[in-house]
């Protein structure tokens, strides 16, 4: 599904090397994690794959089902089937819920040459998606993410996942700022969207979003690379002992 | 060309005075000339070039060609009031007649005792503490106009129509609005009336009245127009006014508002579009709030959309007098610059001489937010529609001052034709 080679990057601004060659291959139908200290460069390599300005990508590649992503605009990742789940959801007034998420769908069924989905599809199939995540019709009418709580907004971005249905979601901390009833809930609005044709690659510094979003394979990424790859068990190790053991140990 | 036009320039000499109230217009032939027409020099004209309005004949401007869209608030039940190049057609328009509210051609109702109450005098107050030249030319000269008075709460809106035919018209339109004592009307303006529109409103507003205006202001690239609003707010009374301004060379809008009376409120708000590439485009809003009363609330909400060399402009006040106590007064105007190329002049003010007020004003310049636009394209949003749906929040506070939905449908369509085809 997500083939990423030897990624390395900085940043556009400075002479700052942040990805120091990334390795990493998710198949379908798997969950990936990626646990790390801060500054590791977790949150670089949702955005690089993402397409987010700021970055130069001075060697490698990153490829979605064979498609380079690297030189496509961040819509054409999006159509591609790529989602980014955004640590901090942006709040945009006076535009809808609805209509931001129809917009999109639409913009997305048109880049791959399909017809737009008709007012009332669509309907039903956001008040079907809507009622798993407890978001109610007020919420959906509101303008998108305005004056939403921090799980409202993560809430909102599971949402909008399972209304894109992307074949790759990347989720980048998406516990962070959730209280637990929050985390379980949109902990189960991932898992429902979970199958044999979709990979989740769950970006999160701790082990507890991982408790309800159980991964196949955990990577721990330190300093701009991916440095150890194990079973579930490792994010086990790390809520028990930190980092510092293991980075210790591949010093 | 000769800027500021002296006190005896040729064109307030040969100024003819309109149809009917005499009085009326021959005390503005005087307040002109004793003004003179503005220049570059006078401070109120600071951002915006008079020249174009001075002069003696309108510059030409082309028509605008409109496609097949549908005309302007086509969905509205409402009463048609259509002028062609500022004459008023009546085969045109619909019949006048409603119940709770009675609509007169100005050049046809000379002699109405409450219009002769009302033409040219708040116009007249509105000329102290800033002189407004062109709206004493248009009380003196104004060639036609609807004098409406409401004393009922109006079943539908009036929609006075500007048509624009002839390349070099340069009409002179003067409406006068009562709504008494606990009547209620919407007002409803489209088109662009001319070359050069030069047009005053006077809207008088009584006790408990409500008002509620929403303007489009026509499209036609090379139109200019200088446009008056004075309103008189009473007790507990409410005035809303929205305006859209997309295209046009030059315009100039200026509102002023007294509010006389306890409890009452008064909102004013604009959103325009101007994209530099399809014609030079300078917007100017110019505001006046004086409350001099308690407890009213106030509102100036302007933002502006400006690309390849627009310019905006806002001059916004509130003047609040001694013992308007308990006044919220609010204004902010803001830019969003597409680009490097435009500009956005502004010069908000504050003025109270009370000691329990609550007013507040901002202004800010800025470009498209790049994080927004990120978080919208890496939802499958092109980048253009991005662009067009951050322009809408944008927008947005400014749009939300309509009250009437449908009304407010009608704006955020033209809103977003506009964008379409105004894409990069």
């Amino acid at each position: 599904m997500l083939e990423i080679k030897n990624l390395h990057v900085k940043l556009e601004e400075e002479d700052k090397q942040i990805l120091k060659g990334v390795d990493l291959t998710v198949e379908a139908g798997k969950v990936h994690a990626i646990m790390g200290p801060n500054g590791s460069g977790k949150s670089t390599l949702s955005y690089v794959l993402s397409g987010r300005d700021g970055y130069e990508v001075t060697e490698g590649s990153a490829t979605l089902e064979g498609a380079e992503l690297l030189e496509m605009e961040p819509e054409e990742r999006a159509a591609a089937g790529l989602f980014l789940a955004f640590q901090y959801p942006v709040e945009i007034p006076g535009v809808g819920n609805m209509t931001f998420l129809r917009t999109a769908l639409n913009a997305q069924r048109k880049a791959r040459g399909e017809d737009e989905i008709s007012a009332g599809d669509f309907l039903k199939l956001v008040r079907e998606k809507a009622k798993m995540l407890k978001i109610d019709a007020e919420m959906l009418k509101r303008p998108v993410n305005v004056g939403f709580s921090g799980g409202e907004k993560k809430r909102n971005e599971i949402l909008q996942m399972a209304m894109l249905e992307p074949r790759m979601c990347i989720l980048d901390e998406t516990d962070s700022g959730l209280d637990v009833d929050a985390m379980k809930l949109v902990a189960d609005g991932v898992n429902a969207l979970r199958d044999e044709g979709r990979a989740f690659l769950v970006i999160t510094h701790y082990q507890r979003l991982l408790d309800h979003i159980k991964p196949d394979v955990v990577h721990i990424m330190a300093d701009g690379r991916i440095v150890k790859t194990g079973g579930p068990e490792l994010a086990l190790e790390v809520e028990r002992n930190g980092y510092a053991d293991i980075l210790a140990e591949m010093a | 060309m000769a800027a500021p036009l002296a006190k005896d320039s040729p064109r307030i000499a040969a100024l003819a005075l309109g149809p009917g109230f005499g009085a009326a217009r021959k005390d503005a032939k005087e307040r002109l000339e004793r003004m003179g027409l503005p220049g570059r020099r006078d401070e109120y004209w600071r951002y915006t070039d008079p020249a174009a309005l001075n002069v003696d004949d309108a510059p030409k401007a082309s028509v605008y060609d409109p496609g097949d869209e549908a005309p302007l608030f086509d969905r509205v039940d409402r009463v048609r009031v259509v002028f062609v190049d500022g004459v008023f057609d009546a085969a045109a328009s619909d019949d006048l007649a409603m119940a709770g509210v009675e609509i007169r051609r100005l050049a046809d109702a000379p002699d109405l005792s409450w219009a002769n109450g009302l033409y040219g005098t708040l116009e007249a107050a509105g000329q102290s503490p800033v002189a407004r030249p062109f709206a004493a030319l248009n009380t003196a000269a104004a060639g036609d106009g609807v004098l409406i008075r409401v004393t009922d709460r109006a079943a539908k809106p009036v929609h006075l129509i500007y048509v624009h035919k002839s390349e070099a018209s340069d009409p002179i339109l003067h409406h006068c609005v009562k709504v008494e004592p606990g009547a209620e009307m919407t007002l409803l303006e489209s088109g662009p009336a001319g070359a050069r529109f030069n047009k005053v409103l006077e809207i008088d507003v009584a006790e408990g009245g409500r008002f509620h205006h929403v303007r489009v202001q026509g499209r036609d690239h090379e139109r200019r127009a200088v446009t008056h609003i004075f309103a008189r707010v009473a007790a507990g009374a409410l005035f809303k006014s929205f305006t859209l301004t997309a295209n046009g060379v030059l315009t100039r809008n200026e509102c002023v508002i007294d509010i006389l009376g306890d409890d009452a409120v008064a909102h004013v708000a604009g959103a325009a579009l101007g994209d530099g590439a399809t014609g030079d485009f300078h917007h100017d809003d110019t505001v006046f709030v004086t409350h001099a009363a308690e407890r009213c609330e106030s509102r100036q909400v302007f933002k502006k959309v400006l690309k390849h060399g627009a310019v905006g402009v806002f001059q916004g006040k509130i003047l609040v007098k001694p013992g308007a106590q308990k006044t919220d007064g609010y204004q902010i105007s803001q830019s969003l610059l597409l680009d490097d190329d435009s500009q956005f002049l502004a010069k908000p003010e504050l003025e109270i001489y009370a000691d329990d007020v609550k007013c507040s004003h901002g202004s800010t310049t800025g470009a498209i937010d790049e994080t927004a636009l990120f978080y919208l394209r890496s939802r499958g949003v092109t980048r253009e529609d991005a662009v067009a749906l951050l322009v809408l929040s944008f927008l947005a506070d400014a749009i939300d001052e309509i009250e009437d939905e449908g009304l407010k449908d009608e704006i955020v369509a033209r809103l977003e034709a506009w964008l379409s085809r105004h894409r990069g």
